[in-house]
This record gives structure tokens, sequence and C-alpha cells, in this order.
């Protein structure tokens, strides 16, 4: 048999979702606007730690249109259980997954500003926010729990059910040997750097639908989420109801970015009121100002490094400690540092790695998953590696090149005993320097700072644990059937949230099956139709959804062609496939038709081989062979900075990435653009601060700042493919964009600056006015220029 | 509090035809829209005025619909997303070069960007780079950074598109 590979994977194939989203005809979860829904709205804590000494819903429940209004006390003790699929059962009930303490709405005690107090549902939404309003509330205040480092120590606790603050902990060892290597380390270079409080933005907020049919004993939920199936597992553990009674539908859902990867409270609280009410369907609906305020967080987090280094810039060592904020209620432990602990070396060879980390709970809405949750490893290591370079008086460039993992070193096993292997960072390195023209660009930076202009270059890479593929993510599912027609249906346990899976999913199956793009459906999103997988997130769906959707095609094209062989009477391995025929090689005018394949098989089974069953469905499984599917990437970038305003000029962005194969370039430069921005965002823009008294203080798009058309540039893309060991090549790459941008951006901007003789920063943002700032401490202080 | 509010009725013309809305003095346009005329292609996405999710041309005019009452139509036209492609679906110069060019991925900003790119082009038929990003500098979009959608602009102009690949 020939195959047809290459006729749509690698492809720029046009996006099939685009016609509807484009004219208005998307169904995102509001867009469900049937009769008789009632709509939910929340009554949440304006004081950060306290007690709730008077909570009276008489006056509200009284208002005309409102159907009922629950508290703490009505929905807390429905909870049958409460844990996520991804992170396991709870401590308490044999599994290993910390989770802080269970509850939907505040159990007597609100634990940070915007914590869900009281649930209204009404006629409307106008209704059921008038009557939020009329709930009365009296708060205690307490003196909140805020900060990195506080916590640890503090005896004022977020949860009075715990004993300490801290969410998980490793304790960085001391090792005398290792000791000994820093004290006689020819260079050794500690620097902090901190993260600036991010959260996901997607467009559309969260929202759900739930309807408990009481009299089928059914539940229906339509919501905005990553994983369907997750949501039916989660309202079957929380309700007591049978999973199987439970149908979860997803159909568009405007960006997650890990937002909605896991239920949280609010999304439990309304399926728990519309489980307890099962009269009709109940909406709930964020608005921004929740979103903003109350849906989870990330990036709050310091690292702390220290490089030993000898005489010719080789790193023998690095202590690593972390330390992150996972306010109040996270999905799970809340803690990355762990993940991000075992990836920190990245594309360098950094024999030693000496980890600690340490996690506590705030008085600040809970940290959840943000487009490359580990990133912190990447975003700290590589500001370091500049720093390091600075400090020694290497190029940082050079610095980079002396530690890479070249093509020679592969497989390389890490300090933690990850194998990397299949990765490029030395190619995509060189595109990146070629495409950017490194010699050239510092010829022009020494112009440019001859006229008192900041022009500067920043390099980033990164190696990502793609795929992720343990514990429920270990696997994804496909379900193939083809009609009497001819024509596939491929279903898929994934979720689409602009991933364009619709489309790189049906190139998958045209390509293997042997038949036109336009021949398969893709089902997604709605456990009805569904099989179970764990939905889309990790950077998984190319390389699991993939291979599962590889695997089913080419099974079923096996059987189609040992019927066609049959029906022709010649021997398969003469077949060919193409287009929806299978003919004889060399033969063309021997040939069947998909159709009638199809008829035979549903239709006339006694005419199929010998021993062989009616029907043409498969159902396929796929697991990658190792938990992790490695890709890597590159980033430069060329900044000018304004020593007047401080307002950073992005000139030039250059992204070399490696995913393997390609099923579809233009989507996969649109991951890279879109995860690009969001690290421009979180160094530049993006900051949600607390004050003193846990109040956010960035509640609008007017405060919490997201990078924009002006603030972005054009991207510049180079593509390095090489191959990983998983079924297609391919290699996850929905993540990186985010993860290497914020660093490669951090970079450009301190080398600006430190032609000027300014001091690098670390903690972001690097706002206008903190570069004012350091500019002006350089000017009042004097120093050499470097 | 809402049982004293009366009902108000408003005649307008959405994407060509006569309507009739009836509702509380205080819902917003975007309301109105999504939950009386079921044209839910109106995305909301802050209802401050700021994301530009909700963009719709009034009498010509792009303005953000939750930053309007339904109530203040009275007379007006109306256009939402659901009115710029042909009768038989065919997508506008804007929405095929969105479609060309991956100037969306999740959809949500979607409908704004480009009923926004629609009147902007309508108006000013050759921009420049500059005022094209400042054209959609009020429309927030997560996923694309944008990439794909100033590539739309340009096409749809009939200027080379940006960036190298």
């Amino acid at each position: 048999m020939t195959t047809t590979v290459g006729r749509y994977i690698g492809q720029s194939v046009k996006r099939r979702e685009d016609p509807r989203l484009l004219t208005g005809h998307g169904r995102y979860v509001d867009d469900d606007q049937l009769p008789g829904t009632l709509h939910a709205a929340f009554v949440r804590s304006n004081v950060a730690r306290g007690t709730i000494t008077r909570l009276d819903v008489s006056e509200a429940r009284a208002l005309p249109g409102v159907e009922a209004v629950y508290t703490g006390d009505d929905l807390n003790p429905k909870i049958v259980q409460y844990w996520a699929s991804m992170m396991g059962p709870r401590i308490e009930m044999g599994g290993q997954s910390p989770y802080p303490p269970i509850s939907v709405l505040a159990p007597g005690d609100v634990r940070f500003v915007g914590d869900p107090i009281a649930l209204v549902i009404a006629t409307s939404r106008y209704i059921a926010e008038d009557a939020a309003d009329l709930v009365e509330v009296e708060i205690d205040s307490l003196p909140p729990v805020l900060g990195l480092y506080d916590p640890i120590t503090s005896t004022d606790l977020v949860h009075r059910e715990t004993d300490s603050n801290i969410s998980q902990a490793m304790p960085m060892p001391e090792i005398p040997e290792i000791e000994a290597l820093f004290a006689a380390a020819p260079h050794v270079v500690t620097r902090t750097f901190s993260g600036a409080r991010a959260t996901n933005v997607p467009m559309e907020p969260r929202g759900l639908l739930v309807h408990y049919d009481r009299h089928r004993g059914e539940m229906f939920i339509r919501a905005a989420t990553q994983s369907v199936h997750e949501i039916k597992s989660f309202a079957g553990r929380l309700t007591g109801l049978a999973e199987s009674h439970i149908r979860v539908v997803a159909e568009d859902v405007g960006g997650g970015f890990g937002q909605k990867m896991m239920v949280m409270r609010e999304e439990a609280a309304v399926i728990l009121a519309a489980f307890t009410f099962g009269a009709a369907p109940v909406k709930w609906i964020e608005d921004r100002r929740e979103n903003l305020m109350a849906s989870n967080q990330a990036r709050s987090e310091d690292g702390v490094l220290s490089f030993a280094v000898d005489g010719e810039g080789h790193i023998l060592a690095v202590k690593a400690e972390f330390f992150e904020e996972v306010g109040a209620y996270p999905p799970s432990s809340g803690a990355t540092a762990t993940l991000a602990i075992g990836v920190f070396t990245g594309p360098y060879k950094i024999p030693v790695l000496i980890p600690g980390c340490t996690a506590v709970y705030t008085n600040t809405v809970g940290k959840s998953a943000y487009r490359g949750p580990w990133a912190l490893e990447t975003i700290f290591r590589e500001q370091m590696m500049d720093h390091v370079a600075r400090e020694i008086g290497i190029d940082p460039i050079e610095f980079r090149r002396i530690n890479l993992i070249n093509p020679e070193d592969l497989p390389y096993t890490t300090a933690t005993q990850m194998v990397l292997d299949r990765i490029t960072p030395k190619e995509t390195l060189d595109q990146v320097v070629e495409m950017i023209d490194v010699a050239g660009f510092r010829e022009m930076q020494a112009a440019a700072k001859a006229e008192g202009r900041m022009l500067g270059l920043g390099i980033a890479g990164y190696v990502e644990p793609s795929a992720i593929a343990f514990g429920v993510l270990n696997s994804d599912p496909a379900v193939l059937t083809m009609d009497v027609s001819g024509k596939v249906q491929i279903r898929l346990g994934t979720g689409s949230h602009g991933h364009s899976i619709e489309t790189t999913m049906a190139q998958v199956v045209a390509t293997h099956l042997g038949c036109a793009i336009e021949d398969v459906a893709v089902i997604q999103g709605d456990t009805a139709t569904s099989p179970i997988g764990p939905g889309t997130g990790g950077s998984r769906t190319a390389v699991i959804a993939g291979g599962a959707a590889q695997t089913a095609s080419l099974e079923l094209r096996d059987k189609l062609v040992r019927i066609a062989a049959q029906l022709m009477e010649a021997n398969p391995d003469d077949l060919e496939v193409a287009d929806s025929v299978i003919s004889v090689k060399g033969t063309p005018q021997a040939a069947v038709h998909f159709a009638q394949l199809a008829m035979t098989a549903l239709m006339a089974p006694d005419l199929l081989p010998a021993g062989m069953g009616p029907g043409l469905e498969v159902i396929a499984r796929y697991r990658p062979p190792q938990q992790f599917t490695w890709s890597n990437a590159t980033h430069g970038c060329i900044v000018e900075v304004d020593p007047e305003t401080g307002i950073v000029d992005i000139r030039r962005y250059v992204v070399s990435e490696d995913c393997g194969q390609m099923i579809n370039p233009m989507v996969v430069e649109g991951q890279i653009a879109g995860g690009v921005a969001q690290g421009i965002g979180g160094v530049l823009f993006e900051d949600m601060r607390y004050d003193d008294a846990g109040n956010p203080l960035a509640t609008t798009f007017l405060d919490y700042l997201i990078p924009s058309a002006p603030e972005v540039p054009d991207f510049e893309y180079g593509h390095v493919e090489s191959m990983s060991d998983t079924l297609g090549g391919y290699k996850g790459m929905g993540e990186g964009g985010a993860i290497a941008s914020p660093p490669a951006l951090a970079n450009a901007i301190n080398d600006a600056l430190a032609q000027f003789g300014v001091p690098a920063l670390t903690s972001f943002p690097f706002g206008p006015s903190q570069i004012i700032d350091a500019i002006n401490a350089t000017q009042s202080e004097p120093t050499q220029a470097t | 509090m809402s049982e004293t509010i009366e009902n108000i009725s408003v005649a307008v013309v959405v994407n060509g035809r006569s309507r009739t809305i009836t509702c509380e003095p205080r819902k917003l346009l975007s309301d109105a829209l999504r939950e009386d005329l079921h044209l839910t292609g109106t995305h909301v996405g802050c209802e401050h005025g700021a994301c530009g999710a909700c963009t719709v041309l009034v009498d010509g005019s792009a303005v953000r619909s939750c930053l309007m009452f339904a109530v203040q139509m009275n007379g007006a036209e109306i256009t939402t997303v659901e009115g710029l492609a042909g009768p038989d679906g065919e997508l506008n110069s804007v929405q095929q070069a969105m479609q060309d060019n991956h100037g969306l991925q999740c959809g949500f900003c979607t409908p704004g960007v480009v009923v926004t790119l629609t009147a902007f082009l309508r108006d000013n038929p050759d921009p420049s780079d500059e005022e094209i990003r400042e054209a959609i500098s009020g429309n927030l979009c997560r996923c694309t950074g944008y990439h794909g959608i100033v590539n739309a602009a340009r096409q749809a102009c009939g200027r080379p598109q940006g960036g190298v690949s």
C-alpha cells in the first residue's frame, strides 16, 4: 500500500470553524437563550479575611422574580465528594494531592475579596443582581495573610482547618559537597526574580447552565470548559448523582488558557444549587469584574537562583528555590514549582541542581494553571542566563552556546533524571541568530547608543514538557465511524477553545484514511457523543488525540482495503488508497469507492471476507511512549526603550520553534503569536496587585491591562521540524509562546538599559514607571557605562 | 426595585428588518440584542466598554452596545455581525480576510473585530499599518496576538501582509 501522508498534514488548511464564528453563529454557553432559564448571581465578600457575623437573605428572597437564595449553610453540607480528576482523590480519601478545605460558598468566614457568600437564582440576571444587593452581610474583619514570605511563619491562618499556611513545600537540602563546590567556584552569581500576578483573561469569562431534571434523574450541563468529561465526573462526585446520568456539552468556548481546565467553587455552587432546585435550568455567566477578581490566577512567584560557573563559562551547579502564592482556594495544592523544578535545566547541561520550593495559602484568589503553569523555570532561568553572562563578562548568546545541549549530547539525562531526546536547541538558536542578524544588530545598537538611543536584544530558549501524559491525562480516545455514503465522523475527547481542532484532526484523518477533508466530520465537546478523554490542555491534543485519530484512521483504512481486496479478488498488498477510492496499483480502472465498501460492510455483510464482522467503526486510544514529549524553541526580541518615557517599543520578534511534524503551520504560528502576546503582557502591563487590606486593585480592563494591537509587533517565524517518537512525529506547542516570551523581552529591555549602566530589572512588570525609576536612580548615582 | 419599572417599546431596524424591542429602560443594548432579538453573535466580554466584543453599527457608526441602553435606539438602524455576510452566507471582504489570515482562534472577540474593521475600512480604504492597529486598539483579543487580525485588515485593503514565515 502507498500512503497519502502529506496531502493535508503539513498544509495551512483554512479553518472550518471560521465561517460560523465570523458571522455570529458560534454557540457559546451564554448563547443558549431557552425560555424558562433562571439566572444566578453571587454575593461576594468585600473583606479579605473575616468572620461572617450576620447573613440575612430574607429581603432578597422576597423580591419578586427571585426563586431561591442559597448560602454556605444550604449548599456546603450537600457536597458528597470534591476533587479534580487531574489531581486525584484527596489525601484524607487515600489520594496523594493536597487540597484546600472544601466549601462552595463561604463556610462562616471569608478568605479573599470576591469569596462567594451567597447565590441568588432569579428570572433574570438583572433581578438576580438586584436581589444580591439586598442580601445583608456583616463581617468582622481580621488582618489578611498576604505575600510570599510572611504567611510561612504567620500564626494568622487563611484556613482555620489547617495548622499552617503552607500548601506544599519541599525544603532545599544543604549538601556539604555542593556547598564546597560553590565555595570553590570561580564565579557564583545569585539573583532573585519576581513574577507579576497575572490572570488568564479568556475573552469569554467562565459560565455554565445546569438543568437537573428530577423526574428523569438526569442532569444536563452546558459549560465554558476545556474538558466536558471533567465537569461530568466532578458533578457526579459533587452531587452523588451517577456520572452516567449527567451529560455535559461545550460547543464553542471563548478561550481558557488553563482557567477552564478544572472546576472552581462558583461552578460547583451552581451545580449544587441547580441540583437542589431541580425545577429549571440555572445559568451563571461570570462578568468581567468577577473574572478579574475571583477567577483563579497565576505567576505570583519568586525564584532565588544561584549559579556556580567555572572559568570557561560552564555551569557547574545551580541552586533554585521557588516561592509561590496559591491564594485561598486553588483547585488543588496550586503549587506548580515541583513540575518547574523537574524541567528547570531546560536546554542546558547543568550537572547539578539543588531545588527547593514553598507554596503558601494567602487571602487572595486561588492560583490556577495559566498557559505554561511551570513557566517560572524558563522565565527565571533565561533571565538568569543573561545576568550571569553579564556578570562574568561573556556575551549572553555565547554563554548559552557554552552550556547548550548539542545534537551530539542526545539523548541527554538531566540533573532531575529527565531524558531529553529529539530536541534541537542548537538549531533553533542558530536560526534565530541568523534571522535577527545579531552581528548587524550589535553595530546598529552601538550606533544608536552614540545618539543616546537605547536598543536591546534578548534571547531565550526552552525545552517544553509537552503532551503531558500521566494520571488521567495518560491517553486520548478516538471513535471513527463510516456511514453508507463512505464519509466518516471522528469523535474525540478533546474540547476546542480556540485550538482549531475541528480542522487539524480532520487533516489527520483525511490524510491517513485517504479521503477528502470535506468527508471528515469532527465531533467533540459532548459527553453523550465523545469518548472519555481529559479535554484540551497541557499541549496534548496534536500529539495524543492526533495519535488516536491516526490509529483509528489506519485501522479503518486497513479494514476497507481488506474488503476491497475481497470484492476485487485482489491481494491487499497490491492496492492503493486515494480520494476515497481503493484501486489496484497500475490498474486504476480496477477500483472501488469507499461508499461501495461501506454499503457492503453495513448492508451486505455476507459479502465480507470470512471472519470479518459487519460495520465500519473503530475505537482507538493512544498513549504516547513518554509522559512528556519534548518540544523546544528559541525566541529573539529587539526593543527600543524610550529613555524619557520608559515606554518599550518591540521592534522585532523572532521565534524558531520545533514542534516536530506540523499538522497545520498556520495554526502553529497562530498559537505562537497568541502565547507571545500574553508573555508581552506579563512583562510590560499585567499586574494584579492587592493592597495591604487584601483588596484587588485591578478589577476592570482599565486597571488590568492586556496588550492591544498597537503594543504587539508583527511576528517572524522560523521552523525546525525534528520528529518526535510519537505516532505522528508531533510535539505539543500550545504553551511555549507564553513561556519563552517573558524572558526574551525582559532580556532585551535589560540589554538596552545595561549599555547605559542601568542595573538590570528583576521584578515584573517592567512598566514605564519601573524603567524610568531605574534610569533615574542610575543618573542620580552615576555609574560607569558598561 | 424591578417590580416598579415599566417596560418601554422602541422601533428599530436591525440588519435590514424592522423590529420592536420592549424592555426595561435599564436594559443594555447588548443584552436586548442577545436576549430579546436572539442575535447572540454580539458578545459581551466586559460590560464596561473596554474590550470591544459587543461592537455593533448604529446608524453606520461602530459603538459598544454594552454602553448603550436599548431604549435609546428608537428609530435607529443597527447592524450586528449577523448582518455583514451576504444573504447566502457569503463572507464579506473583512470576514474572508480574517479566515485567510487566521485572524481568529476562539472567536469570542471576533464579531467586534469584524464589525469594527468593516466600518473602519469603509471610512479609511487605504490605512497605514499604524492606523490599522489604532483602529482595532479597542478590540481586545487574547488568542491571536493580533498578528492575523492586522494581516486580515491589510488583505482587505489590498496591502501586503506583514511578518515572515
